[in-house]
């Protein structure tokens, strides 16, 4: 690496305004650093100098955070900055003649910045639209049902000078927040269910809880029977009792809105719809475990709610609803999966790379900044809000035994009605995807790509915690669809995904791609099953956190449920030769260098 | 009853460094109680080049990086009852597969090619030529493991396996008492 030179830049004023405005606090490292790429376009090297003298931390810590998160660029993007949902069922939504368009009507390819640095392009993972595929964010906000006929009037709209606003909603300025999110998005809500999606009271539970004593609304919410709604199940009274128990002056309650696994949107709509509820849930939470402060973690993809869930926030604050000594920020992400880990969120709130932090200790008792903290998906901080309302023996005569109340799923794929259900937990997959529309489904990936995939012979299970789980996520594959095809694209998500810091993850994910390569050009055989099951069980053994604990999922369960699929592609070897071997591939590109041909396997050499 | 015959053991080189067989070497002088049960036929130890009866133990050093390597393979497949990866090269491809690194680039092959011979910053090629005598075999894409062209039964690992897991590995095997390694002995230096 060449050594900079360097150089005494100026010091930046408007970098450190930006600085100052988040109090120099090298805790607001992503706010800062997002709030530059806003302004600037990229973190440049000498913005980091600056940024990192305002802080006092290290140039190279600036850069850890600003190399790691992929919304934040160190190369100059355009003014608009394209991100198209790469999501496997936005391929299948003609994801390929919407890149064309863009491509031609923009004059780049995807990947590049146009030359007068007006527009980049750019693929992103799932940005939880899948109800409404093929999707993009254009800069902070989103385009949803692309055509190649959409994606040419926009672009073309874009070049004229129009903001991605004004593009994409006519009359913009005068919506109020809440009319500019409908505006540019579907809700889809299906199947209104009692508890989140129907008519709900304001501040109900949030009255009631203000009768009680906090060991008592943690009680409640024990007696409920509530699980954490993200995809783990952690009972939630217990989470709490643990954060409130923990000795400290300072504890903190965060929401985990970073709906980042694939095919999972139902949290952008209870954000949408229900936020006042969520916040209502929080403010409850911190009652329950003694905090005073509270973080909402907005995926960076869903930025286009920012102005509406901040609207919503300042409402409540307004009116007394968050409590005399209880806020709530909200923190923006800026386009990490691995940030809905929530000791990765954790380190994301702390203005760090978001990486995973080594348990135990657990967040509950040494969470955001050292303290005791409680981090719970935003559908779980609804449901709170209603169970302190209605009472928790109503939330827990909903369901199944051991999994209470309703579930939002978010169906989406090869179905006529893709949107979000709410029901009631121990309904039986089939019931769903009929109710979806996809009575033909000839596989469902259930819980997304760290869930399961299940065939046919699966529709009668049970959508409960202890038969198949989902954080809400039902991707419906029709029997057009090349299950390799899905597997393989799953894979490319944890490789892109992984965090980087442990070996099993960053690099055992990438072989088990390879390994599905192999089996997609046909060149894998009996070892390679043997391979893949070997390899999936070391990275899940030794991973650290749960991405590398779930990642090789998409391998093995379709191994398990399609296990002809594999074997329909396997070549024996003969006579000990293996026929996966192609020598004529092989030798090709020798050939070509040195003009002549093999006198060994050309039959024909001598003639 | 005649005297049971000796095992008859092949060896060859593909694109390794000849430092699996110097490893054999190493046995020492267990060599002459190795010798009363084995006899070597094709090896570069006699010499002898072809094969002109079936062999029961093959054993390869390093990995595939040119078609003579695969046909030679496979005539060891054909010839052997049972084969043995020695050493890295021939297990994973090591050293010499490298150049698989080679990956982002349109033609990866020709510009290890133009690294090695023309543009590589050490190099004095008087020619300025990349060689390419008929008698050169034609290289492969890139380097292959054995496993990823033939079967192999076994592998004894190291870099180079040391002498004493060569001869413990042997005899086992002509013992018929083959179970595996011991994890101790599974390390690569």
């Amino acid at each position: 690496m060449t050594t900079e030179t360097k150089v005494a830049y100026p010091p930046d004023a408007e970098i450190m305004a930006i600085s100052a405005s988040f109090g120099n606090d090298h805790h607001r490292m992503l706010d800062i650093l997002l709030a530059v790429q806003e302004a600037r376009r990229c973190i440049s090297p000498s913005t980091m100098d600056t940024i990192a003298a305002a802080v006092g931390v290290t140039r190279i810590a600036v850069e850890g955070v600003a190399s790691f998160y992929s919304f934040l660029s160190l190369a100059p993007k355009g003014r608009v900055t394209i991100r198209l949902c790469d999501d496997i069922v936005d391929r299948f939504s003609g994801l390929d003649a919407v890149v064309a368009a863009f491509e031609a009507e923009l004059g780049i390819k995807m990947g590049e910045t146009s030359a007068d640095h007006g527009f980049s392009l750019d693929f992103t993972p799932c940005i939880g639209l899948c109800d409404q595929a093929p999707a993009a964010m254009i800069n902070d906000v989103v385009a949803t049902r692309l055509t190649a006929e959409r994606a040419t009037a926009i672009a073309r709209a874009l070049k004229r000078g129009l903001s991605a606003a004004e593009a994409l909603v006519a009359d913009h300025d005068v919506l109020s927040p809440y009319q500019r999110v409908r505006a540019l998005v579907e809700n889809n809500i299906r199947r209104p269910g009692e508890v989140l999606l129907g008519p709900v009271p304001e501040d109900a539970g949030l009255h009631a809880a203000a009768a009680m004593a906090p060991s008592a609304i943690i009680d409640a919410v024990e007696a409920s029977g509530l699980r954490g709604c993200g995809g783990a199940g952690f009972t939630t009274g217990r989470k709490w009792r643990f954060a409130a128990n923990a000795p400290s002056d300072r504890r903190f309650v965060i929401c985990n809105a970073d709906e980042g696994e694939p095919g999972t949107f139902k949290d952008r709509v209870v954000l949408t719809e229900r936020a006042d509820l969520v916040f209502e849930g929080m403010t409850i939470a911190a009652r329950a475990v003694g905090a005073r402060e509270g973080i909402l973690y907005l995926r960076g993809e869903y930025v286009y709610l920012h102005e509406h869930l901040q609207a919503g926030l300042a409402a409540r604050r307004a009116r007394g609803g968050l409590g005399a000594d209880f806020d709530i920020r909200i923190q923006m992400g800026a386009g990490a999966y691995i940030c809905g880990e929530e000791g990765a969120l954790i380190s994301s709130c702390e203005g760090l790379p978001g990486e995973p932090k080594t348990r135990p200790p657990f967040p509950v008792t040494r969470g955001y900044l050292g303290h005791p903290t409680v981090v719970n998906n935003v559908e779980t901080f609804a449901h709170v809000a209603r169970i302190l309302d209605r009472g928790a023996a109503w939330f827990n005569a909903i369901g199944t035994d051991k999994s209470h109340g309703t579930k939002l799923f978010s169906v989406s794929g090869d179905c006529t009605r893709p949107g979000v259900y709410e029901l009631p937990y121990g309904l039986t997959l089939r019931e769903l995807l009929s109710l979806a529309g996809a009575e033909d489904a000839a596989a469902v990936q259930v819980g997304g790509p760290s869930g399961t995939m299940v065939g046919r012979d699966s529709l009668d299970r049970r959508l409960t915690f202890d038969d198949l789980a989902t954080g809400g996520a039902v991707i419906v594959f029709s029997a057009r669809r090349n299950i390799l095809e899905i597997v393989d694209y799953y894979m490319s998500f944890f490789v892109h995904e992984s965090c980087g810091y442990c070996t099993p993850c960053r690099v055992g994910n990438v072989f088990l791609k390879k390994a599905i390569e192999k089996f997609r050009k046909g060149q894998a055989n009996d070892d390679d099953i043997a391979y893949l099951k070997d390899l999936s069980a070391t990275i899940i053994e030794t991973s650290r956190c749960g991405l590398g604990m779930t990642s090789p999922k998409p391998v093995l369960s379709s191994l398990k449920n399609f296990p002809l699929v594999y074997s329909a592609l396997t070549k024996p070897s003969k006579d000990g030769i293996k026929a996966t071997f192609d020598i004529q591939s092989a030798i090709s590109g020798a050939r070509d260098i040195a003009k002549r041909r093999s006198y060994i396997f050309d039959k024909d050499f001598s003639k | 009853m005649t005297e049971p015959r000796k095992a008859r053991v092949a060896t060859v080189s593909l694109a390794g460094c000849f430092g699996c067989h110097m490893a054999i070497l190493d046995i020492d002088e267990r060599l002459i109680a190795l010798m009363e049960r084995v006899e070597f036929d094709r090896s570069p130890l006699t010499d002898i080049k072809t094969f002109n009866r079936r062999c029961d133990i093959g054993i390869i050093e390093g990995g595939c990086c040119n078609e003579e390597n695969v046909h030679t393979l496979i005539d060891f497949r054909k010839n052997c009852d049972v084969l043995i990866a020695l050493g890295q090269c021939a297990i994973m491809g090591g050293l010499p597969a490298m150049r698989n690194a080679i990956m982002h680039s349109a033609d990866p092959l020709r510009e290890c090619l133009e690294e090695a011979y023309l543009t590589g910053p050490y190099l004095r090629n008087t020619t300025r030529l990349i060689p390419n005598d008929p008698v050169l075999p034609l290289i492969l894409d890139k380097v292959y493991p054995c496993s990823e062209i033939v079967d192999i039964d076994y592998q004894i690992p190291g870099c180079a396996p040391s002498g004493d897991i060569i001869f413990s590995t042997l005899v086992a095997l002509l013992d018929g008492k083959f179970t595996g390694f011991e994890r101790e002995t599974l390390r690569f230096d």
